[in-house]
């Protein structure tokens, strides 16, 4: 009976169906954040300790992730970029990703408090809740600032590995988020520009659709001169170096002339060559960001051995 | 009697049963490890503490 029942539905899910759910490129980005700041944290932390933090924060992240698919399922259909995320797709309804999303989101916040402490617990607590109701619920459809205030849910994950390692927010955990922090609007915008028409066909006011595309160009060049110096000044704090000086002068000048290219073009420039500016300095954002956090986790590996820190 | 053929909507089933399957033996293995890791942890930071203050 059930057999033939489920022969009227061909669009099951599968396992994979539901790990989509959780945004898993997001995800590895969170993974690797969060085990910089644990990692260059200045104390030691039990390896199975260690393992299971990053664990749950990726858990956390994967919570938000189904929280926004479940709450943007309309507009996710509409974009093609999202058009085949599990939810619109059919594959997934959208109640089961609003209680797959509340599952994970308990589980990953008492199981980082009990792995962790309650301070990186409820940082965790705050990341899925700023990104499932302040970013997804409120800005995302309200206002062009949506990706500038927003970005702060991408940017906690460093700090709360800093805070699972040391139970307390340091300086440097700040600065880790404020790199991210900075680095998000230039590298979503980038995005928006050659996404063409996908935001305004959803409704999402991106700066693109409310300020035109030459007042975002202008945008990203201006965010990515305010993005330099905090992005090299790091590198004169506990988790710099001169490894992360080089990096950081070098990534953040490649950055720099890529928002000043973009800046310099118009639509009829970037129609002709299909936004290859603005795709190629899109890709290397994504560089830009692992590179000084691996440079920022050079520094702390190489420090033992006399060679990282100033 | 014969089997009826294996429809996708089979494996579909089966990759998710596995997959939750695994995952909850995977959340098992990390708890029990986490468990020990804390409980030994703390036996060896009484330990210390006990040095430190003469074994009272």
């Amino acid at each position: 009976m059930s057999d033939i029942h489920a022969y009227e539905q061909p669009k099951e899910a599968g396992f994979g169906d539901y790990v989509q759910l959780l945004k898993p490129r997001v995800m590895s980005l969170v993974v690797f954040t969060a085990l910089v700041g644990l990692l260059v944290a200045p104390v030691s932390v039990h390896p199975v300790v260690a393992v299971a933090s990053i664990l749950f924060i990726a858990l956390g992240a994967g919570a938000s992730g189904a929280l926004n698919m479940w709450w943007d399922a309309d507009i996710d259909a509409v974009m093609r970029r999202t058009a085949k995320r599990p939810v619109p797709a059919g594959m997934v309804q959208a109640g089961e990703a609003l209680g797959i999303g509340l599952a994970l989101s308990g589980i990953s916040v008492v199981m980082l408090g009990l792995a962790a402490n309650w301070l990186a617990a409820g940082l965790l607590l705050f990341t899925i809740f700023f990104y499932a109701v302040v970013y997804s619920m409120w800005l995302k459809r309200s206002t062009p600032q949506n990706i500038v205030i927003g970005g702060a849910a991408g940017a906690f994950p460093p700090m709360i590995g800093w805070v699972a390692a040391t139970g307390h927010i340091g300086i440097e955990a700040i600065l880790m988020f404020a790199l991210i922090f900075m680095w998000t609007p230039p590298h979503f915008w980038a995005l928006a520009l050659f996404m063409k028409d996908d935001y305004s066909n959803a409704g999402v006011p991106m700066l693109t659709v409310t300020h035109g595309r030459k007042s975002t160009r202008k945008h990203i060049l201006v965010y990515t001169i305010l993005l330099a110096p905090v992005a090299v000044g790091a590198a004169f704090t506990g988790i710099g170096g001169p490894i992360y000086l080089a990096a950081a002068l070098a990534l953040n000048g490649w950055f720099l002339v890529g928002a000043w290219r973009i800046w310099k073009r118009d639509e009829v420039q970037a129609e002709a060559d299909n936004y290859a500016v603005e795709k190629s300095v899109f890709r290397f954002s994504l560089y830009y960001l692992f590179l000084h956090f691996g440079a920022i986790l050079a520094e702390a590996a190489l420090r033992p051995y006399g060679l990282g820190g100033w | 009697m014969a089997f009826p053929k294996e429809h996708e909507i089979h494996k579909r089933r089966f990759s998710r049963n596995l997959g939750v399957g695994l995952t909850l033996a995977a959340f098992i293995v990390l708890v029990f490890a986490l468990t020990v890791a804390k409980v030994t942890g703390e036996g060896q930071m009484r330990q210390d503490n006990a040095a430190q203050t003469g074994g009272n």
